[in-house]
């Protein structure tokens, strides 16, 4: 089969309301991944303009521009980049986290498939900001053709000497390479991925000692960032840092493409400017709303590993700005912080809305199916942990709950959370305990329903 | 030293090491899986939760890894926090949610530290109702089980067997809950440390396959401490038995020696005793006819007169018999008609070994010096071999390297992941010379494979870049000197340079050479040079200091008239002398006597014999080649009719009349006449403390408290339960009975504590988790070191062999080059048939391909075996493995001329 047809299909719909900086060609129907196209649109002249400055002055812009990682946890690039040890004397490592695995999340793969050179020209300047030696994409071993895809693409800007040696003549070498990953979530985990780039098993490393800006890949200053976060590096440049910071809102910068999925009539990816839309806008405008006659039962923010809201809970609090909230889920600033200041995290950007035709049991059991599979099988409580809820979850699911069930649930939970190597531990975790937490009558009474009954119901794992 | 609070108590601890070993060696009960002593942290299991406050004033805390944290000053920690303490038993409840709950027929039961640390956690009810995950299990060998449900992904079996041990066969395969241990397919591991497993792994998956065919209980076996007689590095072993026999070896902890491990060839050459072609009756030739079997009196009265008869008597015994049995058997026959059974080429090749270790700076090296060295040279050696422990203990050596290093990043040397991570496969320089391919040359910076002549002269000229200092190179030169300046180099720059050399050659030259690079390394004002050797056999140092006579000199007595009556003990002499020579000896002489505890070629031509006690049966003193005594003590009174060879001839003296009683009717009292004749062995007595020694006047049980069913062994024979074997030679009983106090180091014959069933319990015989054992370290160290005796050689001028000729040199099989261990069945089954090993070139030179056969002719023997081509071996030389039991030819003076038969 040819490469065109397993190449993510265009969204010819794209929502006036959308702010589209990162997906801006992405989905024309006249815009292809080839170099010239993108050549046509401006592109290599960020990394043209880059290659004039100061590499710290594109640092200073990126740490300006406040942009946060949009990998999963958040945190700035520009102060990640800071971190960076830039005295050892070893080669400096760029790796761009391409792995996206976590479930609900699709919003690299768009980037990838239809728009690599601006992924290759972020990488560029970003290496060039931190004067990498050589950059890597890790990308996940079940997208082969995005890998075929930014393979090619890499070519084209080799020929054109966008990467490789003496990249426009500046001085300044730096070679780019594709690494097909592990197939497996923890290979996202970055000290994961870095064991694995380094052709051994996945297990994340314990930091302390260790972390990456300092000592990294082959134990060398490292700088794991995520697709997006890399291609917004690009626009960063053409903007300006403090200009790129004006869009959204302090703290929250930028625009961030959100990948929506599950009981809503038109789930797919929005890039939408920070902090000025909600959950609700989200769900109801952009994702037109729930099917005729449901009513909504929930709501992941920020992909399966992200801490679950039940419908009609009321978040209350106070803002770092010191303004009071109370929130629905749907008044949920669409961030980082909003989602966090509700007791869960905006992860990866991915939504997955549930609505009240699916037994929430069924829900967990399914994270939970993930999760136990994914464990890399280091650390005894995520190992062990996540496969025992999995197996009480997967047999509430099919008609076998008993009343000891939930609070056995929730204590295996609060066990694993906090106590592992990695975040995995935590991924695995924060499903269960806020399941169980949030929707603790639906769990309890599961073991009150007719066993004979659920077991007809067709319910398989994932 | 540190001061730490620990649930409101204050104690010392060592800032080196990590809050668990604090915890631990303060005497605490901190459960833990992943961390071992000798292999460090990882964090993986999460057992040793603690929460840890940041100061007085902080009341919550966190919950922390003990292994994970270092230990500071004025840390703060809460074993007792009731959520580290249910945080602890949650892990212990998850890891038995796979665990089969069948302890009862698991070959760990009663051992287990996953039983052990289960109880310590408290948790006792079972949440988990479902089926568990199960694996198939691989057929490992024959030194291993392999039960893979019991694991509990600790990691420990791939970190020892790869990580420490450098193998290459075992992994962790998959993921999530279904991590494997094996090998990629079923087969035999092929590491020689792989016994270890049975020890590091904390459940059953790996348990020793010898003890599954003579199952016992750990709590009903009676054990001993006792010494490792497979090679001359001495390592510590508790033997233990059960119904008369040998059931298994275990280590047994010396810090200087074998810390946690052995090799292959030591724990499971023990079946050497339950060979059953073990001669284990007294026999005399002459009723051999009529098919009697003659009472031990009868043959001890026969044994009599032949002495009484003899027109003169001569003695040979062995490098592999106790220094008590050799002793006696000098005793016997005066000290100008003993040999201690080694030809004279050996002997003085010894002689030199001798010398080097007495002269050796700071005394020789032990197996930890070796370990902590960071710059090694061995100079024609094949420890993988010959002294596997050592072999071990440099694979250590080249990690020094990466522990500095992660010092400099302020990263402990426990943490050992940080540490490997660190280190990215740095590794630190060892330099090899040795004729053949050998399994250190993947960690080895060089790999000089040359002749024995060659080797020496390497040595030399290392020793010389050193003395001029002059590691610089130049283009003018040769091969050889390149290399020597980079060794001299590399010994130069290190914090604690080590040479390692010994008698597997058989040259003097090699041996003066190493000495030579040592004393220009001190010279060069490296004070903390060290000197390490590895000998022959188990007790080939201390027989030479007995100082018999050469193994010709004996011959040539019998052959001259002067002696015709022969008493060998545990010497086969075909395995060291040409095969006519000793026919002619046998023809020559009027009676043989022959004392041994394996079947030999010897033993068939005895006129009279005496079944010899094996190591485990027996109480003797061994001399490493640390110049190290040892003591070992029997694991079990024999049957009746074995004793120890000292004993035999203790008891022939009295048959002979020389004595009216047994001159040495108990081991003390052999010790102290030897102290008396030989006043270089008068610290021997040292080694142990004597048979009068008790704790709160009781002696030392061999039996565990726990030990059941005594009336019951029996109980097939009699109801009655006889009276335990009293023990004249040691402070030890016979029984369960005696101090529950913890014994001297020499005498510690089970690990246990309250709480501690499996051998982890060590910990609590340590003075710190990982340090000297308590009261030091046993034995006896004779060799001071600055002892100036032999004058300094020089490299031979024998010139190389002429282009067509071939050098056969000697080879060595870890498995299959030990005469004991031969006897075992595991280890038999791992030994390789005899093969010659020839460099390509030579095979080709000789129209020869792998796999082709042979023949070749050494001095008057002919020899015929398949050829295997060695990667690294320079032309002309033949590399013939020594020692094997499956061959015609048991004996060849190697190095030695070989011609290729037609
Ligand atoms: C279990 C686990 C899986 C992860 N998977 C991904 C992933 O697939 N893609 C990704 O970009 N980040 C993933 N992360 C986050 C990375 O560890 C890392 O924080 C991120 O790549 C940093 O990039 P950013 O700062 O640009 O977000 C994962 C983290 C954890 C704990
Ligand atoms: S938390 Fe899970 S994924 Fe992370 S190291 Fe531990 S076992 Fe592996
Ligand atoms: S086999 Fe034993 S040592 Fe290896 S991981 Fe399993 S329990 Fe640990
Ligand atoms: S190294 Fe030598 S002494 Fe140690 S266990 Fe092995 S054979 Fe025995
Ligand atoms: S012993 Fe500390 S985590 Fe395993």
């Amino acid at each position: 089969m040819s490469l065109e047809t397993h190449i993510a299909r265009k969204n010819l719909a794209i929502h006036p309301k959308e702010r589209r900086i990162i997906l801006k060609h992405a989905d024309r129907p006249d815009y292809d991944a080839s170099i010239d196209c993108y050549l046509r649109n401006g592109g290599y002249d960020q990394q043209k303009k880059a290659f004039s400055m100061k590499p710290e002055e594109i640092c200073q812009e990126v740490l300006d521009a406040g942009v946060r990682g949009r990998g999963g946890a958040g945190f700035p690039a520009g102060m990640k980049w800071k971190f960076l040890d830039r005295k050892s004397g070893k080669p400096i490592y760029l790796i761009c986290n391409a792995d996206e695995s976590e479930p609900g999340t699709f919003k690299d793969r768009q980037i990838i498939h239809k728009d690599p050179h601006q992924l290759i020209e972020g990488m560029m300047i970003s290496a060039f900001a931190i004067q990498a030696a050589q950059a890597f994409i890790y990308i996940r071993e079940e997208m082969p053709y995005g890998a075929k895809i930014l393979e090619e693409a890499i070519e084209e800007a080799r020929a054109k000497n966008l990467l490789g040696d003496n990249i426009l003549g500046s001085g300044y070498s730096c070679d780019l390479v594709v690494h097909r990953g592990a197939a497996a979530y923890i290979c996202g985990e970055e000290t994961g991925l870095i064991e694995s780039l380094e052709g051994k098993r996945a297990y994340p490393r314990i930091k302390p000692p260790y972390f990456p800006a300092a000592l990294g890949l082959y134990m060398c200053p490292t700088i794991v960032n995520n697709v997006e976060t890399l291609c917004n590096v690009k626009h960063i440049i053409e903007m300006g840092g403090h200009a790129y910071a004006e869009i959204g809102k302090p703290g929250n910068t930028g625009t961030r493409i959100w990948s929506l999925s599950g009981h809503v009539r038109k789930p797919g990816y929005y890039e939408l400017e920070n902090g000025v839309h909600t959950y609700g806008d989200l769900i109801n405008e952009f994702g037109g709303g729930l099917r005729d006659g449901r009513q909504l039962q929930a709501v992941i923010p920020g992909g399966s590993s992200a801490k679950v809201w039940r419908a009609g809970e009321r978040f209350k609090g106070k803002l770092r700005s010191g303004e009071e909230f109370d929130w629905a889920i749907e008044d949920v600033p669409l961030d980082f912080d909003g989602p966090m200041a509700a007791g869960s995290m905006s992860g990866s950007g991915a939504v997955v809305v549930i609505d009240d035709s699916v037994d929430i049991v069924e829900v967990l059991a399914n994270i939970n199916a993930f999760y136990a599979h994914e464990s890399c099988g280091q650390c005894t409580p995520c190992r062990e942990g996540s496969l025992w809820m999995k197996k009480i979850t997967t047999r509430m699911a099919n008609g076998g709950a008993r009343e000891e069930d939930t609070a056995l649930l929730a204590s295996i939970g609060d066990q694993i959370a906090g106590r592992t190597i990695c975040a995995h531990g935590e991924a695995c975790a924060w499903p269960t305990q806020s399941f169980v937490a949030k929707f603790q009558d639906k769990f309890l009474d599961k073991a009150k329903q007719d066993p004979e009954q659920l077991s007809k119901r067709d319910f398989r794992m994932v | 030293m540190a001061t730490l609070h620990i649930d409101g108590k204050t104690y010392e601890a060592d800032p080196s090491k990590n809050l668990l070993e604090a915890a631990l060696s303060a005497g605490l009960d901190l459960p833990y899986f992943c961390w071992h002593p000798a292999l460090g942290s990882v964090g993986a299991c999460r057992q040793c939760a603690v929460r840890q406050y940041r100061d007085e004033n902080d009341k919550n805390g966190q919950i922390v890894m003990a292994c994970m944290v270092p230990v500071t000053d004025g840390a703060r920690i809460s074993i007792a926090d009731p959520e580290a303490t249910e945080f602890r038993s949650s892990v212990v409840e998850w890891l038995m949610t796979n665990h089969p709950h069948d302890c009862p027929v698991c070959d760990e039961g009663g051992e287990c530290h996953l039983q052990d640390m289960t109880v310590m956690t408290g948790h006792c009810s079972r949440s988990f109702r479902f089926k568990k995950r199960t694996f198939e299990n691989q057929y490992l060998g024959p030194f291993l089980n392999h039960e893979m449900n019991r694991c509990i992904q600790c990691y420990r079996c791939v970190r020892f067997y790869n990580d420490y041990a450098g193998g290459h066969d075992l992994g962790a395969f998959a993921s999530h809950n279904h991590v494997y241990f094996g090998r990629h397919e079923e087969g035999v591991l092929e590491s020689e440390f792989s016994g270890n497993l049975a020890e590091v792994c904390p459940t059953g998956v790996f348990t020793d396959k010898t003890l599954k065919g003579h199952y016992s209980r750990k709590w009903d076996m009676q054990s001993a401490p006792s010494i490792c007689n497979h090679c001359s590095v001495g390592c510590n072993t508790i033997a233990s038995s059960r119904y008369g026999a040998v059931r298994r070896i275990l280590n047994r902890y010396h810090h200087d020696i074998n810390g946690y491990f052995l090799c292959d060839r030591g724990r499971y050459g023990y079946e050497h005793g339950n060979h059953p072609d073990r001669p284990s009756r007294p026999r005399l030739r002459s009723t051999k006819q009529s098919g009697l079997e003659p009472e031990t009196t009868e043959v001890l009265a026969a044994i009599g007169s032949f002495l009484n008869e003899a027109r003169g008597i001569a003695a040979i015994g062995s490098p592999r018999a106790s220094l008590e049995s050799n002793y006696a058997l000098q005793a016997l026959a005066g000290r100008e008609a003993f040999s201690i059974g080694i030809a004279e080429a050996s002997s003085a090749v010894l002689d030199a070994l001798v010398a080097a270790l007495r002269e050796a700076p700071g005394g020789p090296a032990s197996v930890r010096d070796i370990e902590h060295s960071d710059a090694v040279f061995v100079l024609g050696e094949d420890p993988s071999n010959t002294a596997p422990r050592i072999a071990l203990a440099l694979r250590q050596s080249v990690r020094q390297v990466s522990i500095k290093h992660a010092a400099a990043h302020r990263i402990p040397r426990w943490h050992d992941r940080a540490v490997r991570d660190l280190a990215q496969g740095r590794k630190g320089p060892l330099h090899s010379a040795w004729p053949a391919q050998t399994r250190l040359d993947e960690i080895s910076k060089s790999a000089f494979c040359e002749s024995p002549n060659a080797i020496a002269k390497l040595g030399f000229a290392v020793a010389q870049c050193i003395g001029e200092d002059s590691s610089s190179s130049s283009s003018a030169d040769s091969p050889l000197q390149k290399q020597a300046k980079a060794i001299a180099a590399d010994l130069l720059e290190a914090e604690q340079p080590l040479v390692v050399t010994g008698t597997a050659l058989e040259s003097e030259a090699i041996i003066d050479a190493a000495r030579a690079v040592v004393s220009a390394l001190a010279k060069a004002g490296k004070s903390t040079v060290r000197l390490a050797g590895i000998a022959a056999e188990a007790n080939s140092i201390g027989a030479h200091l007995l100082q018999g006579q050469a193994l010709e000199s004996i011959v040539a007595k019998v052959m001259n008239g002067e002696c015709d009556t022969l008493i060998v003990a545990e010497n086969d002499l075909y395995r060291r002398l040409p095969h006519a020579t000793v026919d002619a000896l046998l023809d020559k002489l009027s009676k043989l006597i022959v004392i041994d505890c394996i079947p030999s070629s010897l033993t068939r031509h005895a006129d009279a014999f005496l079944p010899a006690a094996t190591i485990a049966e027996s109480d003797g003193s061994l001399i490493n080649c640390e110049g190290r005594g040892q003591r070992f003590f029997q694991a079990l009174s024999p049957k009746e009719n074995l004793h120890a060879t000292w004993d035999w001839v203790g008891r022939i003296q009295v048959e002979c009349q020389r004595s009216d009683t047994n001159p040495w009717p108990d081991l003390d009292t052999i010790l102290a006449k030897m102290a008396a004749d030989c006043p270089e062995l008068a610290g021997i007595r040292e080694a142990a403390p004597g048979a009068g020694f008790r704790i709160h006047n009781q002696k030392i049980p061999r039996s565990p408290r726990r030990f059941s069913g005594r009336t019951s062994i029996l109980a097939h024979e009699s109801v009655h339960e006889p009276k335990p074997p009293e023990d004249k030679d040691a402070a030890m009983s016979f029984s369960m009975e005696g101090s529950a106090l913890q014994p001297p180091a020499a005498l510690v014959s089970h690990y246990w504590s309250p709480g501690w069933n499996s051998a982890q319990a060590l910990n609590k015989f340590q003075e710190e988790v990982g340090g000297p054992n308590r009261g030091g370290p046993p034995g006896l160290r004779l060799f001071p070191g600055g002892q100036n005796g032999r004058p300094h050689g020089s490299p031979s001028t024998e010139s190389a062999a002429t282009p067509d000729q071939l050098l056969a040199i000697p080879l060595y099989q870890v498995f299959g080059s030990d005469e004991l261990s031969n006897h075992s069945a595991a280890v038999r089954e791992r030994s390789e048939p005899l093969a010659f090993s020839l460099s390509a070139k030579t095979a080709d030179r000789l129209g020869l391909a792998d796999g082709d056969s042979l023949s070749l002719r050494i001095g008057e023997q002919k020899l015929t075996a398949t050829v295997r081509l060695d990667p690294v071996m320079s032309e002309n030389l033949i590399g013939i493995p020594v020692g094997l039991s499956d061959t015609p030819v048991t004996y060849l003076p190697l190095p030695a001329q070989a011609n290729v038969c037609e």
